[in-house]
């Protein structure tokens, strides 16, 4: 009785997160977004993350900053050295103390800094949020759905409702995902904003979803490699199971009689 | 080792001897590795093999990550984010360390809860017991302030939260308060010593180990009965017991190695899970998080530190007669300390003098509700102070203490105790059958 309650004790206790609290404002919807690395075996959709990266060097890095990703990473998305050099080359530019001057960015920089209007970093935000807590706060949702940081930034930017108020000198815009309901950024999406090269449509809720996976990139760049150690791990470690149940048994046999009843 | 009677290492070669006469090291180990057990033991004595595990899985991914982290309030952050990116496998260490700490917590809870059931801190291991408090009390510190380290959101504000808690102590509060931070508020001398501290202190958990492995070795294990090894002759104990090798380590690798294989699925797929989205946000003293949560493992006894406020008349009752010198906040530092304290002294407040919880059939269904009342506490503790959380987790934390204070003492002269077995070989072999008579046990 008590083993099985010891067990139970121990299962429940591995669920429960800490992360788990009453999400604020109850009105607050996370769309359940279905991207290509999701689960154990899920993958990064490399078009996507080159979307992404387009949208966010178009739009959002007029604002915001990735002080935490150095450029020579994106690699990661396909393209070759040649190409971030350029890349790095013609959109930014970076301060450097022994030039005391701003030089084009090279492939060893980060990306810059930028909190010229106050607007969060977005280097971690994938994982700075979460998109779901579950019933009582007991988290069960982020058991079965992640926790949802690239869900609640696909649905911040199609969250969108087009009314605004103005609040202490401040516009203020409806936000159906934003907790409180009412964020300071202005919608940055709009239709066909963005021409990409491979012609896929431009709508609201594409590019919010092609840059939502690209900065879950951003926040954990090594995602794919993790999956696989842990795949390997839980592998290896099953089979070392059985071979020590194995053992085990064998070796309690001589010890144990037959079981009685 | 004194205790149960058993063979000892007999040096054979002259260099053996030679050794021996200088420094007895073989015959330490040997004594130790070989030590008579329960052959009785079930699957919740596996977990103090899962503990040092832990420890040592701590120490050696801690070793490596502090050769790349930087302690400094504008750098530590970003050093994390270096060894997430940058460094070798760095992301597979931080996250094994990360979760180390849970699963360190999940087996430390399981450990304490299989000692409070089968008696295990009854006399005589009063010592292992208070021994075994004080590395979890430790334990507690430790993860606090590594929690801190990566200087995120949480961290600072769980920081800033705990030590103001020690800022409640009447008179001397502040004065305390300002030499655990280092100067007024938590910054730059906070994170230095809490790093600081953070490396030492497993180390003194590590001695602290041996002590407690020391102490239950000069006892012997408890086991599921409570019934002692017979010590009156070595065949009499070789009846109850095994030695630990090779029948106990294989037992406790083959548990290991199932708990790892869900520890490493959490690891490589759901690594964030325990955490709290908010510690990806740099730490900032400007802005406070909307919701201030501390780590599952603390949980429970923030749920009872939260639950005495000023409205609580045995609050407002110890106020007014300590004339204002105790007041609410002090009174739920008092509770929260005193929540771990009872059950350090549980060896005294437990008046039966049957060990084993399986035949206390009263006592059993008390301790039942003990665990629900444990996880019932976690779950207030992640919750919003509001109604009803509030009266739940004085409820809830009541009945924590009333468990200690006043159910083991009055249980112990109330209940009836069920028959027990003369010694463990008469269970092993109720359960097991007697060995066939040819059959030698694996040496």
């Amino acid at each position: 009785m008590f083993k099985k309650l010891a067990i139970g004790a121990a299962f429940a206790l591995a669920l429960t997160p800490a992360a788990s609290f009453a999400a604020g404002g109850g009105e607050q919807h996370i769309e359940d977004f279905h991207f290509s690395f999701e689960g154990p075996f899920g993958t990064w959709d490399q078009n996507q993350l080159q979307r992404g990266l387009q949208i966010y060097t178009e739009v959002c890095a007029a604002c915001h900053g990735l002080r935490y990703v150095p450029l020579r990473d994106l690699e990661a998305l396909g393209y070759s050295e040649e190409e971030v050099i350029a890349y790095s080359a013609d959109n930014f530019e970076v301060f450097d103390p022994e030039l005391d001057d701003f030089r084009p960015a090279i492939p060893t920089d980060h990306f810059p800094v930028n909190d010229g209007v106050g607007a969060p970093d977005l280097s971690l935000m994938a994982k700075a949020r979460a998109g779901f807590h579950g019933p009582y706060g007991l988290g069960i949702n982020q058991l079965f759905k992640g926790m949802g940081g690239a869900e609640y930034i696909a649905s911040l930017l199609d969250g969108y409702t087009g009314e605004e108020k103005e609040e202490a000198g401040t516009i203020l815009y409806e936000n159906k995902a934003f907790p409180g309901g009412w964020i300071s950024m202005a919608p940055p999406l709009s239709e066909d904003q963005v021409e990409f090269t491979d012609g896929h449509p431009a709508t609201v809720e594409a590019m919010s979803e092609d840059i939502a996976a690209f900065l879950m990139w951003t926040a954990e760049p090594k995602m794919m490699e993790r999956k696989y150690s842990g795949f390997v791990g839980v592998l290896f470690l099953s089979v070392l199971s059985v071979l020590l149940y194995l053992v085990n048994k064998r070796l309690w046999a001589g010890v144990k009689g037959k079981k009685q009843g | 080792m004194s205790g149960i009677p058993h063979d000892h290492y007999e040096p054979k070669t002259n260099g053996e001897k030679w050794l021996n006469s200088r420094l007895p090291i073989v015959g330490l180990l040997y004594d130790t590795l070989m030590i008579p057990t329960p052959k009785n033991l079930n699957w919740m004595w596996i977990w103090g093999i899962v503990l040092t595990f832990c420890l040592a899985l701590q120490i050696v991914t801690g070793i490596v990550l502090v050769m790349h982290y930087t302690p400094h309030v504008d750098l530590a952050f970003a050093s994390i984010e270096h060894i997430m990116r940058n460094v070798n496998g760095g992301y597979m260490l931080r996250y094994i360390h990360m979760n180390g700490a849970s699963l360190f917590f999940v087996a430390v809870y399981i450990h304490i809860f299989r000692g409070l059931f089968y008696g295990s801190y009854k006399a005589p291991r009063e010592i292992t017991w208070i021994i075994g408090m004080l590395i979890y009390l430790m334990m507690m510190g430790t993860a606090f302030m590594g929690y801190v380290l990566p200087w995120g959101q949480m961290s600072f504000w769980g920081a800033t939260v705990i030590t103001g808690l020690f800022g409640a102590i009447p008179f001397v509060g502040e004065a305390i308060q300002t030499w655990l931070l280092g100067g007024p508020a938590v910054d730059n001398a906070t994170l230095n010593r809490f790093f600081s501290l953070h490396y030492l202190l497993p180390f003194v958990i590590a001695a602290l180990v041996i002590v407690h492995i020391w102490a239950f070795h000069t006892t012997g294990n408890n086991n599921p009965t409570g019934v002692e090894v017979r010590r009156t002759s070595k065949a009499d104990a070789e009846k109850d017991t095994l030695p630990f090798w090779p029948y106990f380590v294989i037992k406790d690798l083959f548990a290991l190695a199932v708990i790892l294989v869900v520890f490493w699925a959490i690891v490589g797929y759901m690594p964030n899970y325990l955490g709290h989205p908010d510690n990806y946000i740099e730490a900032n003293p400007l802005v406070t998080p909307a919701h201030i949560v501390p780590e599952w493992y603390f949980l429970p006894f923030y749920a009872i530190l939260r639950a005495f406020t000023g409205e609580v008349w045995v609050v407002q009752f110890v106020s007014f007669i300590t004339g204002g010198i105790v007041d609410a906040k002090f009174f739920g530092v008092i509770a929260m300390f005193g929540a771990i304290l009872a059950m350090a002294l549980a060896p005294w407040l437990d008046t039966s003098t049957v060990r084993s919880g399986k035949y206390r059939p009263m006592f059993k269904w008390w301790f039942y509700l003990l665990i629900i009342d444990f996880f019932a506490l976690m779950w207030l503790g992640a919750m919003p102070a509001e109604e009803p959380y509030a009266t739940f987790s004085l409820i809830a934390s009541a009945y924590w203490f009333a468990y200690f204070f006043v159910i083991l003492p009055i249980l112990g002269v109330i209940e009836k105790p069920l028959p027990q077995p003369e010694t463990i070989e008469e269970d092993f072999n109720a359960h097991y059958g007697k060995a066939d008579a040819d059959a030698t046990p694996a040496e």
